[in-house]
């Protein structure tokens, strides 16, 4: 059934008229001109998608927008801007922690989770929060580097 | 000498504009997919024109906007397009400084340039690139005669520097499939299962009654696409109809097709080279048998490709690897003239090859040409993309060796059975589409003489990069092959020293040799040497232990096509049921290195690819064509999986650079296939080294 659904999008209340049961990927992508996050598998095999969904990690393409309702949804766009970047999209470009991109953000998303919850997190609990996350280019290292200056950053800005 | 793509596109101002004030505008052919190649061509303009790299507009490669330089292929973007781009910015600068020292009167040997600011014995003259701009004419053809810089005078080449693709990647809207366009329609095509598939029934009643919406569907032969405004219509009327289409002379592969060792079977063509076998006393011989199976792309994004076609003009976006080789296969298919096709590069995910980008370009084309007006969006699903772009050819390979009584290697063959690794034909939308029965037959490929050159991407790297005394090979080149194969990073390349790596140790063994110390002796290139000694030094090789412990060292080397970069890997493994990699190491001289840290990006990605499709990589086959479609069928390597790294770069002053995309994965897959043997005493010769492939060799 098609109804206007409101949400709060990267911390913008949004509303969208669209089917409750429409893939919330393609919401975001078709109706609320956000591309962060990207269409990947459409199973949740790839990670190319995740968005936060009230903090948790989420695969966009298999959430139905009913889910989201009155919710807050993460993409990448709500990390931070070339001007302001988040501490990780810095920490991705100081780092030169990409090749091709296309998994970035979804893994910007998972590592924007992990960093929520344990902001100290040692390079096998890095992995192991970005396993469900494919990379095709082989940036994993560089990624997992970049995950973890970030969270160094990030607790000496909180203890300053 | 002019470099071919110059020569091929000799206008200077094709290549190099100065349009606007602080900016200079420079165009190559080549296109950027995760590569680098944008920045380290970006460098060398900036280089040659002493400008820095902030003052360097690259033009987004577009037909008409930037010169032809054909595909972006084969780890040759930095020495073929380096190499035109170097000489005409050169030459541009040159003429910017004769046009001062004739406004000056002065020598130009006095004249400099410093960040586009022309210096007369070291100080400003007055005169940067655009107040010259108007009086220099650029359009002219390159001479060639300009000297280009040495590496002791690079500034900007040679210094790392981050890749100017990277921060959209990070922010949002990046790739093609972002971009939506006013009026824009959404399309899904139904892929005919198989080249000689016909179309016998659609339901349509029953897709339009699924689709839950508005949706247009259009049928040409055995080409079927369903159109919608809303993307989840479309992609709901093409569910309906995969299930409601029912197909004659559809495609039916036995899954035993997927083993590598089948390929013997298949009708083939032998093509033999190199050395007749000569007579030998005395020598041991052995031999035996690899394999390697179907490897997908496996990009992360779907193919996606966008088109509109619009007061007899078609305008093309593409995440394809060139954009006049796609305009030519258009022009096929729409007989219209180049001059009304213009194609647009955007990015896209990683493509490592021949994906599926060129084929949702034409599907995306081929509606827009029937429904002229509002464009047209053509995504794939991740099951297109692994169930019908082209997939890496399988190989099966038989390798012999005779030793003479000392243990060294005087006489290799290579006997290698592979589909081609190189095709361009047509695309899975013309085969679908009717053939017009006016039309003239197609004209049959060419074929070369007998004896003449010929490029299968089969025989790479097939003979081991060794100073043997008597080589040859013997490719069988299987056409048709059940599914269609084309480029995929390296092409036959890496699997070649894969294969010959691994033997080269299993003749170590037999001759009683070190495999370190076996391979230095057949060396003779220093800059071979020269790579194998440090990767040894790197990974501490002096103290690898005995045999079948269950942790295993191994190494491995080529030069990259016989003739460029060097490079040497070392793998540290730990093998209980399965193979776990502890740690890789490598060295590499590609020569001058234009970004040092792009240039170490590219050669540790190439490992852990290459490591994935050495212990986990496998298309299936079976059906209509290939079985594994999701990323549940077909694993890759995972953060959890992936090894340290380590990487040298050795030689980065010579004045010739080499490519490195490819340079590293076949070194990292030997080097992986030995490790392995070492920790368990006993070798796997088919990829990919699963569970059941090591519990196999164990048992044996």
């Amino acid at each position: 059934m098609r109804r206007t659904i409101e949400l709060i999008l990267n911390s913008e209340t949004r509303a969208v008229e669209a089917e409750e049961t429409a893939p919330l990927l393609d919401v975001l992508r078709n109706d609320l001109g956000v591309s962060g996050a990207r269409y990947g598998c459409g199973l949740g095999q790839c990670g190319a998608c995740a968005v936060l969904v009230d903090g948790k990690e989420e695969a966009a393409c298999l959430l139905p927008l009913e889910a989201v309702e009155g919710k807050a949804v993460l993409t990448s766009e709500g990390l931070g801007t070339p001007e302001h970047p988040h501490p990780l999209q810095a920490a991705f470009l100081e780092l030169q922690a990409g090749q091709c991109g296309y998994c970035l953000s979804g893994i910007l998303i998972g590592a924007k989770a992990l960093l929520d919850r344990n902001p100290d997190p040692s390079r096998e609990e890095i992995a192991q929060a970005l396993d469900w996350h494919l990379c095709r280019c082989g940036v994993h290292n560089r990624v997992m580097d970049a995950i973890a200056l970030a969270a160094r950053r990030m607790r000496e800005g909180a203890a300053a | 000498m002019i470099p071919a793509t110059l020569q091929a596109n000799p206008e200077l101002d094709r290549w190099v504009r100065f349009d606007t004030v602080g900016l200079a505008r420079v165009a190559f052919g080549k296109v950027e997919y995760g590569q680098g190649t944008l920045t380290a061509l970006a460098q060398i303009a900036a280089e040659e024109l002493d400008l820095p790299l902030s003052m360097i507009e690259v033009v987004n490669a577009a037909t008409g906007a930037v010169p032809d330089e054909g595909m972006t292929v084969g780890s040759m973007s930095v020495e073929s397009s380096g190499a035109s781009v170097r000489a005409a910015c050169a030459e541009v600068r040159a003429l910017f400084v004769a046009k001062a020292a004739e406004r000056l009167d002065c020598p130009p040997e006095e004249i400099d340039i410093r960040d586009g600011v022309l210096l007369v014995n070291g100080l400003p003259c007055g005169e940067d690139y655009w107040t010259l701009a108007p009086q220099v004419d650029l359009v002219r053809p390159a001479t060639g005669q300009a000297r280009w810089k040495s590496p002791d005078q690079h500034r900007i080449v040679g210094s790392s520097q981050p890749r100017l693709d990277l921060p959209a990647k990070l922010f949002g809207e990046a790739f093609l499939h972002d971009i939506r366009l006013p009026g824009m329609v959404h399309a899904r095509v139904l892929r005919q299962p198989g080249p000689k598939a016909r179309l016998a029934e659609l339901d349509e009643v029953a897709v339009r009654a699924a689709a839950g919406g508005e949706v247009e569907i259009l049928r040409d032969g055995a080409f079927v696409a369903f159109i919608a405004l809303r993307e989840q219509v479309a992609a709901r009327a093409l569910a309906a109809a995969e299930a409601h289409a029912v197909w004659e002379y559809a495609r039916d592969l036995s899954p035993a097709l997927t083993e590598p060792a089948s390929l013997k079977t298949l009708p083939h063509t032998d093509h033999p080279a190199g050395a007749e076998p000569a007579e030998g006393s005395n020598r041991r011989r052995h031999a035996a048998t690899y394999g390697k199976p179907y490897i997908a792309h496996g990009s992360m994004g779907p193919s996606c490709g966008l088109a509109q076609f619009k007061d007899g003009k078609l305008t093309v976006w593409t995440h394809g690897q060139g954009v006049y080789p796609l305009r030519q296969m258009l022009v096929r298919i729409s007989g219209l003239d180049p001059e009304r096709i213009e194609v647009i590069h955007a990015q896209g995910p990683g493509c490592y090859g021949h994906n599926g980008a060129d084929d949702a370009a034409v599907d995306a084309a081929v509606i827009a040409l029937r429904r002229p007006g509002a464009p047209v969006r053509a995504q794939w699903r991740r099951e297109d993309e692994f169930g019908w772009s082209p997939v890496g050819a399988a190989m099966h390979i038989e390798l012999a060796a005779e030793l003479d009584p000392s243990g060294r290697l005087v006489d290799y063959t290579a006997e290698i059975w592979s589909g081609p690794h190189v095709g361009r034909g047509r695309s899975l939308a013309e085969l679908a589409l009717p053939k017009d029965p006016d039309a003239p037959p197609p004209p049959p490929p060419p074929q070369p003489p007998p004896g003449a050159p010929r490029f299968s991407g089969g025989i790479l790297n097939a003979i081991p990069s060794y100073d043997i005394p008597a080589s040859r090979t013997l490719e069988h080149l299987v056409v048709p092959t059940p599914v269609r194969t084309s480029s995929l990073r390296g092409l036959g390349g890496p699997v070649n020293t894969f294969v010959g790596e691994s033997f080269i140790d299993e003749l170590a063994e037999i001759a009683g040799q070190d495999p370190l110390a076996y391979r230095l002796s057949m060396i003779v290139d220093p800059r071979g040497r020269a790579v194998v000694e440090t990767v040894a030094r790197m990974a501490d090789w002096s103290r690898r232990w005995s045999p079948g412990a269950g942790r295993g060292l191994g190494l491995a080397y080529d030069r990259h096509r016989d003739r460029a970069g060097y490079c040497a890997a070392v793998a540290e493994v730990e093998v209980e049921a399965e193979v776990k990699l502890v740690k890789l190491w490598c060295c590499a001289d590609a020569g001058l290195i234009v970004n040092p840290d792009g240039a170490r990006n590219q050669i540790e990605g190439g490992m852990i690819m290459a490591a994935s499709w050495v212990l986990k990589e496998q298309v299936r086959l079976g059906g209509a064509g290939i079985a594994t479609t999701t990323w549940d069928d077909y694993p890759i390597l995972r953060f959890s999986e992936v090894p340290p790294v380590e990487i040298e770069l050795i030689n980065t002053k010579d004045p010739r650079p080499f490519g490195i995309g490819e340079l590293s994965q076949g070194p990292a897959m030997g080097a992986i296939s030995n490790a392995v043997a070492h920790a368990l005493g006993t070798r796997v010769r088919e990829l990919p080294f699963t569970r059941e492939k090591i519990a196999q060799a164990l048992l044996a």
